[in-house]
């Protein structure tokens, strides 16, 4: 008897003449014979908890943590202790989707307070409950704004992140959608930029803020020429930003999205994460994925339902703009916990942190002299330097060290320079930021 | 205090949070055109505030781990703790995607040992965990599958064949990738019309959606001449795993000749639902569309792992490699259950549904009443004194999540009950009295049940209200 | 059993049609409605669209279902029932009480594409 498995051998023969059926291979005598599977399975034999715990403790050795100077889309956050454990309890883990409302307000209601919360932060009108993550939630974004203006380019900022750039043109080389990749002259989007690419073909620009270089972009005159145009702004913003930055909402943006792993994921080897979708009243019936609504039950008693579902694929079929069945429901969970532990002034003082650390790094490794700076623009809490170093050669140092450094950008570059992109968040010390420097210069001395 | 929102629980002034003491805490020294002007309305409550609040709310909902979870299509198995413990491994958690291939030799191999174990178990040559859900990989396998005849210069075949039956997701899966749904009709008994398949074959059908057992529970007898004749035609088969339950380890969907399929980790493999995700659903290919699995592919050359980005693939469908911890509880899911029971699911999974069929059929119809597999369709009450949605909300009130209702659409008053390789004969007994305890209701007092749930937290919510005039945020109530 | 009104057209997708000089007033058929159950939300577009016979231009919403509303002639639109956009439910009470859309037409010849109001019923049986 297997622990998972309850049917005992008097289980197996009362319910096989239940159904009428001779033996349990019975039940699959509408078969052919040619589909049976008679080889042998390439699976290990089963293994106790003690032998797993055991083969994947070993297992994880092979893997190593290391003090993070690398963000590019990715980012070492504070994770609160009470997150775990309370999405960890069995009503939020093991639960289905919230199709029957009426034993599911737990999830229905943690998911209103999640599209309320991503519309504070990015004060835009609506949000979705989630969707798979950053890069697709971009990628859908586009999608609304080709639905809604009917055109078919997309303007993509060249300070974007390319991973996410990846995900858009696998997505839109499938349903022929242009996407012309703006210049990135100085490390930002420039309003020449976007002028120079910007006619009545296109449907949408695509900006993320802060951008791939940590740059903070400056979006005014941008989101008027693009409305101008009667074009969409698209933006990909860090939630964990936003409650300093100018959101997307202020600026004007017609779409706002990312990825939530900043509020309070762990790296999780790159997911779980949890993408989010925000726009305005007017796009609201374009919004893929699910939404929650308020509403009221028979007695009058305030409620939760998912709403709008006819948008949905399930009910639009091939008219849907979107397939996404499902949210990263869990995810949006985790992170309503952080906002709400965080709140008001903890979110203001993350930022600041993250801001100050990267700051602080970036001072402290232009004194080096064995870096150069790049740019004059703007930055929040990753910065591009340039470097005469062997970059591969001091990263691969610094990991013997425990340090995972920053990313070499590896862009062509006609000179001798290389350029790596630098990150420190709140969770970086002044004594782990000064180790690191520290650690830098040891490099090039050695 | 426990019906409200938390920011109904705010009072200025309160920090459920605490960060070291630091120096570098300045003001933020950016020019004030690029900084926020209106606050955010975020909560303002204590620690405990919080843990009440969310614990409170867990009360509001059902899992897996407090009843049973009939639901067709969702193959809502047990849960193991087990999974959770190891993809809790800081070793997993705190690794960042972009750290060198030597620093995380543990978990590419968790992504390769994985793709080896799901292509044992289905025939396919390898998977890839980019796609989030199912419906994801649904979406990069037809990607594959239109890619696949790109490369060989069929720019006509546009087109997908899907059942009638066929799931939402599939015709909006197909537009997501530039093509276009034809449905092929079924016979009664509920499978594919083989005449009328022939009849909508030419050199525009690039291939053919199916899930076997399909969506009403039986199996494809024809599926082998099904495969022979979208082969010959130049097409290729595509399979959709969410029923892959009623198969694992009796047969394999690659051996039928299908060519790509999608994998539902969070039904067949264990992992848990999370009231909506986070899921995963791997891709699997044959041997020859291996090349255009989604970029990056987890490769093993002497000993050592490491991530490949190919101009030959399909390109990038997701922001790094997937749902990785999802994948971890699915392989320690895999280490558990071993080669011997691996075999034995399909088996106990399908007794349950068929014993299932057996005791119901007296009070609900039956429209399919040969063997079914590892679930089982009525269309509603033989009474018909009340509609499946008045049974689904009565059972509500005895505690049991209902099944799902009003799909396969192919009958008026479905309802799929999907009973798990975990549920024990006394778990399924119970829950058969029940439903005929309903049924009964139904003719003695219609009433009760038209009008049901009554003992829920709340009653039935008004859906027209919501989608009218919706409400979606907290300050749409201020 | 659905109600089909003796003085008008129909086409084949539930919408109906009735002339006003050259314009043609619009709205959906009680087997719509009916399918459709409480309408959440109508799109018609926008006053000055063109659009074309038996080609897709907007949409009726309701909670369980969404249904393309397609053209049953070709022309601009000209006017839009701003009531049926703020209270979709008017569809529900009485569906061709309450137009949708008025549309002026380019080609009377179109109509003749259309079904009258015995013919209509026909198909749904």
């Amino acid at each position: 008897m297997f622990k998972y498995f309850p049917h005992t051998n008097t289980d197996v023969k009362e319910m096989l003449e239940a159904t009428g059926a001779k033996s349990l291979d019975d039940l699959f005598r509408d078969l052919p014979e040619a589909v049976k599977y008679q080889g042998d399975l390439d699976l290990p034999e089963a293994l106790s908890e003690i032998e797993i715990r055991q083969k994947i403790g070993e297992l994880a050795l092979r893997n190593q943590n290391l003090i993070s100077f690398r963000g590019a889309g990715s980012y070492d956050v504070y994770t609160p202790s009470v997150i775990s454990a309370l999405t960890s309890r069995q009503e939020f883990l093991t639960s289905y989707t919230p199709y029957q409302p009426e034993i599911a307000q737990g999830t229905l209601q943690y998911i209103f307070e999640f599209q309320s919360m991503i519309c504070e932060l990015t004060g835009m009108d609506v949000a979705n409950a989630s969707v798979y993550d950053g890069a697709t939630a971009t990628m859908e974004a586009m999608f609304m704004a080709i639905s809604q203006t009917r055109r078919n380019k997309v303007l993509v900022s060249g300070a974007l992140n390319p991973r996410v750039l990846n995900v858009l043109k696998t997505y839109a080389r499938f349903r022929n959608v242009e996407l012309v990749i703006l210049e990135a002259d100085d490390y930002h989007t420039s309003l020449a930029s976007v002028k120079a690419k910007l006619d009545t073909d296109v449907a949408a620009l695509i900006v993320q803020n802060p951008n791939y270089f940590g740059v903070v972009e400056r979006m005014d005159e941008i989101a008027n020429l693009i409305h101008e145009n009667k074009s969409l702004l698209i933006m990909n913003v860090d939630p964990s930003t936003l409650s300093v930055l100018k959101t997307p909402g202020e600026i004007g943006a017609d779409i706002a999205c990312g990825d939530a792993q900043t509020l309070g994921i762990p790296l999780n080897f790159g997911g779980p994460y949890v993408g989010f979708m925000a726009t305005t009243e007017k796009l609201l019936r374009k919004l893929p994925g699910r939404i929650v609504g308020m509403t009221n039950d028979v007695d009058g008693k305030r409620g939760y339902v998912l709403t709008l579902q006819a948008r949905e694929q399930h009910i639009r079929r091939e008219k849907a703009n979107s397939n996404i069945c499902s949210n990263q429901s869990l995810m949006a969970l985790h992170t309503v916990i952080y906002m709400s532990l965080m709140g008001k002034q903890g979110m203001t003082e993350v930022a600041r942190r993250a801001y100050n650390n990267a700051h602080y790094l970036y001072n402290k490794l232009l004194q080096t002299g064995l870096f150069l700076k790049v740019t004059d623009q703007p930055f929040f809490k990753e910065f591009v330097l340039k470097t005469y170093l062997n970059i591969e050669a001091m990263n691969k140092y610094m990991l013997e060290k425990g340090i995972l450094s920053g990313l070499n950008l590896e862009k062509d570059n006609p000179q001798e320079e290389q350029e790596i992109l630098f990150c420190a968040t709140e969770m970086r010390s002044k004594a782990e930021i000064d180790n690191f420097v520290q650690m830098v210069e040891a490099f090039h001395v050695r | 205090m426990y019906d409200k929102l938390i920011f109904e629980l705010s009072q200025q002034g309160r920090v459920g949070y605490s960060l070291p003491a630091s120096d570098l805490s300045a003001e933020i020294a950016l020019d004030a055109d690029l900084l926020r002007q209106n606050e955010a309305l975020l909560p303002e409550v204590t620690e405990l505030d919080v843990v009440r609040h969310y614990t409170n709310l867990s009360k509001k909902n059902y899992g897996v781990d407090e009843g049973f979870y009939p639901l067709g299509s969702c193959t809502m198995k047990y849960n193991p703790k087990i999974n959770e413990e190891i993809a809790s491994n800081p070793l997993f958690t705190k690794l960042h995607p972009l750290q060198p291939a030597e620093t995380v030799q543990g978990a590419l191999e968790i992504y390769y040992e994985t793709s080896r174990m799901l292509s044992s178990l289905t025939g396919f040559s390898e998977f890839s965990f980019c796609p989030f859900a199912g419906a994801h990989g649904e979406a990069t396998g037809l990607m594959i599958m239109r890619e696949y005849h790109l490369r060989n210069n069929d720019f006509q075949r546009r087109k997908v064949i899907v059942p009638d039956s066929a799931h939402g997701t599939n015709p909006a899966s197909a537009s997501v990738c530039g093509m276009e749904i034809i449905e092929v009709e079924s016979t009664k008994d509920g499978t594919v019309d083989l005449e009328k398949l022939k009849a909508l074959l030419n050199e525009e059908v690039a291939g053919m959606m199916l899930t076997n057992p399909n969506t009403i529970g039986i199996f494809e007898k024809d599926i082998l001449e099904i495969a022979q004749l979208l082969h010959q035609n130049g097409s290729l088969l595509y399979y959709d795993g969410a029923n892959l339950n009623a198969l694992l380890g009796v047969s394999r969907p690659a051996d039928m000749g299908f060519d790509i399929m999608h994998i539902n980790l969070h039904k067949t493999f264990s992992t848990p639902h999370g009231g909506g995700g986070p899921g995963s659903g791997p891709v699997g290919v044959t041997e020859k569309l291996k090349d255009l699995l989604p970029n990056p592919r987890v490769r093993k050359e002497n000993n050592r792992y490491y991530l490949e980005t190919s101009p030959n693939s399909i390109g990038n469908v997701s922001g790094f490699y997937g749902n990785f911890l999802v994948v971890v509880k699915a392989y320690t899911y895999l280490l558990t259950l071993g080669k011997e029971n691996v075999a034995k699911v399909a088996y106990y999974a399908v007794l349950n549904a068929n014993y299932i069929k057996e005791k119901l059929k007296d009070d609900y119809k039956l429209p399919i009443t040969g063997l079914c597999k590892h679930e089982v369709v009525f269309d509603g009450l033989r009474s018909e004194k009340a509609t499946t949605l008045d049974v689904a909300k009565r059972l509500l009130d005895y505690g049991y999540h209902p099944p799902t209702i009003y799909f396969p659409l192919l009958f008026h008053q479905s309802m799929m009950i999907e009973p798990t390789e975990n549920e024990s004969k006394e778990t399924l007994d119970d829950f058969i009295e029940i439903m005929k305890t309903i049924a009964r209701e139904a003719e003695e007092n219609p009433e009760i049940l038209h009008t049901a749930p009554h003992k829920t937290i709340v009653r039935r919510l008004d859906e027209v209200k919501a989608a009218r005039n919706p409400i979606v945020k907290y300050r749409d109530c201020l | 059993m659905s109600k089909v009104l003796e003085n008008l057209l129909y086409a084949k997708s539930h919408e109906w049609c009735r002339m006003e000089g050259d314009v043609a007033v619009i709205g959906i058929s009680d087997y719509a409605q009916d399918s459709l159950g409480s309408i959440v939300y109508v799109d018609a577009g926008d006053v000055g669209n063109q659009i074309s016979q038996f080609e897709e231009f907007g949409a009726v919403e309701s909670v369980k279902a969404a249904s393309d509303l397609i053209a049953p002639v070709s022309g601009e639109i000209i006017a839009i029932n701003q009531d049926v956009l703020d209270n979709p439910e008017l569809l529900n009470s009485d569906c061709y009480e309450n137009w949708i859309l008025k549309v002026r037409v380019e080609s009377k010849e179109e109509l003749t594409k259309l079904l009258d109001a015995q013919s209509y019923r026909e198909t749904l049986e």
